[in-house]
């Protein structure tokens, strides 16, 4: 009998305290337990984490990169945006 | 799993609660440790939070309302595509401080609710009108100034989530105050009627703004509690004292003159500044200042003008979900 496909899990970890959880990499475990646990001996083998958040890839809804083009236009002619497009002067100091 | 867990509701706060847990709590907190949305945690905690979260999320919201009417009658496009943006940014910070509050067990459709029907608050500033153009340069100086200097201390709360966004609003709040600056020194260095069109907004908002800081340390109810947690690292008078001596250069340098003749200079180089009118905040916040009416009525609007589309997004999700699995994979 041909062993089963166990699911992929995304795992994120927390580094240091007050940070968010950050995208470490996945792991393959039959359930939540298990990624869990996998997750501890994979990515955590040197303290790297205080905590750790596993999400089944399935659940991922995920932008199409070839079209990043197209997505984020909308913000690459928005320079208005950004502190540096407006005239301070520096005597005014920090603003 | 993670947002379930948290789904607990307050219930009553005197209840004695273990008081190992409430001394280990604390420890944490004075370690400088930040609490995250599972970790145990006071259930009075739990609710002074919430209850500043959610303010400052309508805060950002209602806050789009002043500058909202003069996006069609900004003077150019560049003032206009500014002022567009700046909304914009407003509502997100809205949007990542509801998120924040959420993690904390109250969803976003109660906070909103008690906005909406006024058992909620937001700042007393956001019920003052923009009569002139003007009032929008006054407003990015000094309201997202005024902000900018509460928010700054709040990146280091002890609450992980409404750190994390405090963070993100502060690196966007920057552009808000510069280019409300930005139309103050061009107006103040314009025509005499452009000029006193600034010095008017400055009349205008001065008062106001420094109460955004909060009653006096003497009157302030929240401010202990607040203090020894960690969600307060300083107190009314201290910030308001540090805005003001960050804004009065800032209007010297504008050739504008604050409005409270019996400013001085300290031998440590702090302006004092003249009795606020607290009747005044106090009438506000009871609901009698200029524009309370006007504001609720506007977001109450809104939120019915958009409910088919929350309707419309909720059945269509629910079609798709009811599909069989072959056609909604094509
Ligand atoms: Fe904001
Ligand atoms: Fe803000
Ligand atoms: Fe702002």
């Amino acid at each position: 009998m041909a062993t089963p496909n166990s699911p992929l899990w995304e795992v994120f970890i927390r580094s240091r305290n007050g940070l968010a959880h950050k995208h470490v990499g996945s792991l393959h475990a039959a359930d939540a337990t298990l990624a869990l646990q996998a997750a501890r001996d994979i990515y955590t083998r040197r303290g790297e984490g205080l905590s750790i958040w596993v999400v089944p890839s399935s659940a991922i809804t995920a932008s199409d990169p070839s079209e990043k083009g197209m997505m984020f236009e909308p913000a690459e002619s928005k320079i208005y945006r950004h502190p540096t497009f407006y005239d301070v002067p520096d005597e005014v100091g920090h603003m | 799993m993670y947002t379930q867990a948290l789904n607990t509701s307050d219930g009553d706060d005197r209840h004695v609660e273990d008081a190992t847990r409430s001394a280990q709590f604390q420890a944490r907190i004075d370690a400088d440790e930040r609490i995250e949305p599972n970790d145990w945690m006071p259930a009075a905690y739990r609710k002074t939070l919430t209850r500043q979260i959610s303010q400052h999320a309508h805060s950002e919201i209602v806050g789009m309302l002043p500058e909202g009417n003069w996006i069609t009658r900004a003077p150019s496009l560049r003032r206009k595509a500014a002022l567009l943006a700046k909304v914009q940014d407003e509502c997100g910070h809205g949007l990542y401080l509801y998120a924040a509050a959420e993690t904390l067990g109250t969803s976003r459709e109660e906070m909103v609710d008690a906005m909406l029907t006024g058992k909620s608050r937001y700042s007393s500033i956001f019920n003052y009108p923009t009569l002139t153009w003007a009032d929008i340069g006054a407003i990015g100086w000094l309201v997202d100034g005024a902000a900018i200097m509460n928010q700054i201390p709040l990146c280091r709360c002890s609450y992980g989530p409404y750190a994390r966004a405090m963070i993100r609003v502060c690196k966007e709040e920057s552009f808000h105050q510069r280019q409300g600056f930005e139309i103050m020194l061009t107006l103040a260095r314009g025509t005499p009627e452009q000029k006193a069109m600034a010095q008017n907004a400055l009349d205008r908002w001065w008062w106001p703004v420094l109460m955004m800081f909060g009653p006096p340390d003497q009157a302030s109810q929240h401010s202990d509690t607040s203090t020894k947690w960690k969600i307060k690292r300083f107190s009314n008078d201290e910030l308001r004292q540090k805005f003001i001596d960050a804004t009065v250069p800032q209007a010297q340098f504008l050739g504008l003159t604050i409005p409270d003749p019996g400013m001085t200079q300290d031998a440590e180089g702090h302006w004092r500044y003249s009795e606020i009118d607290w009747t005044e905040f106090k009438q506000v916040l009871a609901g009698n200042g200029p524009c309370n009416r006007d504001r609720l009525a506007a977001r109450r609007k809104a939120h019915d003008d958009g409910a088919w589309v929350r309707e419309a997004a909720a059945a269509y999700a629910a079609k798709r979900a009811n599909r069989p699995v072959a056609q909604a994979a094509e």
